[in-house]
């Protein structure tokens, strides 16, 4: 196998072994929204480590960090419900994204706009994967700190606070894992595709799954049929990577609903 | 003279300009049930979230035991099908990981057969006896129930109000619960407070049941009541053997 054929396998299996168990809780919380505004805003953050010649991965979680406290400001005084807040940041980043790029661009800088948006798997380095791994094992330890409050909240948020949860900051910190993985993510299956492995493979799992623990497993294992179908045929048919990750997935997803539903 | 639960003096609430809670005092002791009832909008559930710790008041005093461990259990739970979820892994959520506790916690509360269950498939009902069992595994002082028999049918609800008395009794906890029908919960009630934002009149359940402050406040709620029971002996009939009804001759 080629080198860098192992790498991409490496960094796909890594990212989707923390996205699966978090993109149970995002769809549970009905976060989803939540992360294709992190994804959205990881062009304007990619442009802004750029401009401060950084990591656009760095640039990425910054962004990512500024938007969720933004959003748990905005949420105070809710006079806008949460999905027009992530609606107008989702887009706003967007946007200010594109065009900075752009004047980026104008100054005669090399900028890869179509790789930012789908990905470059292919092109993972040895040192982006040693990265990647350092925040998969921070994400993949916060998560197994957090899952009993994060689970307690999903299931009533004002019980979990009448129990003495620290529901504020353990949503701020949920975000925070999100931005995170997001950051990570962007290299393999783009920015406008990062929210379908959150929550695709979590989706797939649930007719497999009696307890929330079992679901988050099956979400990984789904993840990484996901990665390993993705690649074989973006390399059998010369397809990209990171949409095929994606394409494996939603079929996986679409064969998941076949089984009948236990309803005992 | 037993030492206070949870002792409120004088608080009140604003909530966006609007007056929700006016001045009042309310308190709770170890083997105490305090019912809380009042209209929709009286401020009752707002009252709840200041004894649990989850809104500030404005204005007062509140003072809790030290350490005072509270149950509480929420007025409606709704869990999402998308969570997998049986009852015995909600039960532990609130557990110390003793499974043979949380065995006879669900026993006790007549729920032991629905542990292996998800907890989207058991009914109203069963849902309040499991909610009470969470509240019961944090070993509480005080236990605190918002509205507990709602969407259970009649003959759960005394049933279940019969078991929260038991309960207090062999537990010695306080309870305050809220309600919004004083006279499912009078027999198991020490002592009421009828709320309209202040607080419009307290005492024994059958005093306060025939306060003209509180008739004036549920009088047509008291209605509703009178045709409730009359339809509940109508269901009685159809299980016996003459009815007398019209609308019930089926040829």
């Amino acid at each position: 196998m080629d080198d860098f054929i192992l790498r991409a396998l490496l960094a796909g299996l890594l990212v989707v072994l923390v996205s699966g168990p978090l993109g149970c809780v995002v769809i549970w919380r009905r976060m989803a929204y939540f992360g294709d505004t992190l994804a959205h805003s990881a062009l304007l953050g990619t442009a802004m480590g750029l401009l401060f010649e950084l990591d656009p991965m760095i640039g990425v979680l910054v962004l990512g960090i500024l938007i969720s406290v933004l959003l748990v400001l905005f949420q105070r005084k809710p006079d806008l419900s949460t999905d027009t807040l992530l609606g107008i940041m989702a887009h706003g980043a967007l946007a200010m994204g594109l065009v900075l790029l752009a004047l980026m661009q104008n100054q005669g800088m090399r900028v890869d706009l179509l790789g930012y948006l789908f990905g470059d798997i292919l092109a993972v380095s040895w040192s982006d994967l040693s990265w990647m791994l350092a925040g998969i094992l921070l994400v993949a330890f916060c998560l197994r700190l957090l899952w009993r409050s994060m689970l307690s909240i999903a299931i009533h948020e004002e019980l979990a606070r009448s129990e003495g949860i620290a529901v504020d900051w353990i949503r701020l910190g949920f975000m925070l894992l999100m931005a995170l993985v997001v950051a990570i993510a962007m290299k393999v299956v783009g920015i406008l595709l990062i929210t379908a492995l959150l929550i695709v493979p979590a989706a797939a799992a649930r007719r497999f799954a009696q307890s929330p623990e079992s679901m988050a497993a099956v979400a990984i294992g789904f993840g990484v049929l996901s990665v390993i179908l993705g690649m074989a045929a973006s390399i059998h048919w010369d397809s990209p990577t990171g949409p095929s990750i994606v394409v494996a997935s939603v079929l996986l997803f679409f064969a998941s609903r076949l089984k009948a539903a236990r309803f005992s | 003279m037993s030492e206070f639960l949870i002792n409120a003096e004088a608080i009140s609430l604003q909530i966006a300009d609007r007056q929700v809670l006016d001045n009042i005092d309310l308190h709770v002791k170890p083997g105490e049930i305090v019912t809380l009832v009042g209209p929709n909008g009286s401020g009752k559930t707002s009252l709840v979230r200041l004894l649990l710790g989850l809104l500030k008041p404005d204005a007062g005093t509140l003072r809790r035991k030290p350490g005072l461990r509270i149950g509480y259990m929420p007025q409606k739970l709704h869990i999402d099908e998308v969570l997998p979820l049986t009852v015995q892994r909600f039960l532990q959520l609130a557990s110390n990981g003793d499974e043979y506790e949380l065995r006879s916690v669900a026993q006790r509360v007549g729920a032991v057969d629905l542990l292996k269950k998800p907890v989207q498939r058991i009914s109203g009902g069963e849902f309040q006896r499991v909610l009470l069992a969470r509240s019961l595994l944090r070993k509480p002082d005080l236990l605190v129930l918002d509205e507990p028999a709602q969407g259970v049918d009649i003959n759960g609800q005394q049933q279940l109000y019969q078991l929260i008395a038991e309960i207090r009794d062999e537990y010695g906890c306080g309870v305050l619960m809220v309600s919004h029908d004083l006279h499912l919960v009078m027999e198991a009630t020490d002592h009421v407070l009828c709320l309209n934002t202040h607080i419009c009149c307290t005492g024994h359940p059958e005093a306060v049941s025939k306060h003209p402050e509180y008739l004036k406040l549920f009088g047509a709620s008291l209605e509703g009541i009178a045709v409730y029971t009359h339809h509940h002996d109508h269901t009685h009939d159809l299980h016996g053997d003459v009815v007398d009804d019209k609308g019930c001759q089926h040829g």
